[in-house]
């Protein structure tokens, strides 16, 4: 089997449609077994009460965003580099996926904040790295639905990201330096507590649901940019046929 | 070349001097609207005005970035400078260079003048100063990759903003930093060595990040 035949969108197209229930039916199946185990098997916390079972959503979707931008990344280098039109959709697949999954992390955060540390928002480190790389997820989304001519969309998208990816550990290092330098202790998350193994478990299950999830979803959509962009390819209709 | 590009900037910037003009005021008038949106406490000003200065710079220096490449794309002569044998690399650095002598150098200048606005006090303006003449090659450095990318598109001014303004966080930070480590009273010297040390290391990827950006755009 030639593996490099997927390379192309208009293959690749049916193979994508194969695999989603392959990556869809075990997510919704882990999300609900890891939801279980998050809300009945797990330990009220001592400190917190119920408000912590927030935690089991707010640390993979912070996971995953940080980890899907880095992976959109690498995407957009390889369709820059090798001028595969495949793996540049599938930046663009992926980057509304990661900005969605570090919002949802901000606002779980902040809905966790207020019960815990009662304030919605506080300029910690962390919320404000994560903030910043939700800015960079708009800026690199932004930059290519401005741009008319997929090509060029695509690779300028590919610079913008391979730039922000060199910034965002000089931006995660300065603005924990600076959330030190500026703001005395009132306020930290998680002193490295020692975490219930059940608490543990939810969270790790709810990982994979999350990671299986973005793979189906990111497949979705990139069978939608496929059917957008090459419907004047010839051969899709007897690909597809 | 490189001499001949900053020279070819310089001339055409200088030509049109109410450019540059429009630049420093914006910035003048965006620090003065802060005392009157906080209200003149002198204690409150003195305390917010690194941040204030530093952000404004940013602001200011964002005007005229969409025009970094745009009127060399109108006329023509940004495809003739793709096309000479010289390294793109060294095309990128001219213009940014002149760029920071055109829009940032007089910021750098006027800054200690709007510090005084702000009651700061003399050892401190001269770090200001300082931190701004580090720092603002940063923002023509990086600012010049959002220029390239968004050469040409509908609304660039804005989506220029959105790309540049996040990567300029570092050096906001360090920058405003220096200017309130020496209010308080402590050393600055840690947060210039930062700023600098970003400086260095957007001197080295910008002007390549640049040159292929400027690529994409045109080809």
């Amino acid at each position: 089997m030639n593996l490099y035949k997927y390379a192309s969108p208009t293959s690749f197209y049916p193979l994508a449609g194969k695999l989603i229930p392959w990556f869809a039916i075990p997510s919704a199946i882990l999300f609900a077994v890891g939801m279980y185990v998050g809300f009945f098997i797990a330990p009220t916390d001592f400190q917190q009460g119920d408000a912590y079972r927030i935690i089991f959503i707010h640390v993979p979707a912070a996971w995953m965003g940080m980890f899907l931008y880095v992976l959109m990344a690498i995407y957009a280098g390889i369709g820059w580099a090798f001028n595969a039109r495949l793996a540049s959709m599938m930046a663009s697949a992926i980057a509304i996926t990661g900005a969605m999954f570090t919002l949802l992390s901000l606002v779980t955060g902040a809905l966790w904040g207020k019960p815990t540390w009662g304030t919605y928002w506080a300029w910690d480190a962390r919320m404000t790295s994560t903030l910043i790389l939700l800015f960079l997820y708009i800026g690199f989304i932004s930059l290519q639905s401005a741009i008319d001519d997929t090509r060029r969309a695509d690779r300028a998208g590919a610079v913008l990201a391979l730039v922000g990816v060199i910034n965002v550990p000089i931006i995660y290092f300065s603005v924990q330096w600076w959330n030190t330098l500026h703001q005395g202790a009132s306020i930290r998350i998680l002193g490295k507590p020692t975490i219930a193994a059940p608490m543990l478990a939810a969270m790790l299950i709810i990982l994979a649901a999350c990671w299986l999830y973005s793979v189906a979803v990111v497949l979705m959509r990139l069978r939608c940019i496929i059917l957008e962009r090459e419907q004047n390819a010839s051969r899709f209709a007897e690909v597809n046929a | 070349m490189l001499r001949w590009i900053v020279w070819r900037d310089l001339t055409l910037a200088w030509r049109r001097r109410a450019d540059i003009l429009s630049t420093v005021f914006f910035f003048i008038i965006v620090v003065s609207l802060f005392p009157l949106g906080i209200g003149p406490e002198t204690q409150l000003l003195r305390s917010i005005a690194p941040g204030v200065i530093w952000v404004a710079a940013l602001l200011a220096s964002m005007l005229s970035l969409s025009r970094l490449f745009a009127n060399d794309l109108q006329d023509g002569t940004l495809e003739q400078l793709l096309l000479t044998p010289q390294p793109l690399f060294l095309v990128v650095l001219g213009k940014v260079l002149a760029h920071w002598i055109v829009s940032e150098i007089p910021l750098v200048l006027i800054a200690p003048l709007v510090g005084l606005q702000f009651d700061i006090p003399g050892e401190t303006l001269f770090i200001l100063v300082v931190s701004l003449l580090v720092g603002t090659p940063v923002l023509s450095l990086i600012g010049s990759v959002g220029a390239a990318l968004t050469l040409g598109l509908r609304g660039g001014g804005v989506l220029i903003s959105i790309l540049v303004l996040p990567l300029y966080i570092p050096a906001l930070i360090f920058g405003a930093g220096a200017v309130e480590a020496s209010i308080i009273g402590a050393s600055p010297a840690p947060h210039l060595y930062l700023l600098g040390a970003f400086a260095i290391v957007s001197l080295i990827f910008s002007p390549w990040a640049t040159a292929a950006a400027l690529r994409i755009s045109l080809e």
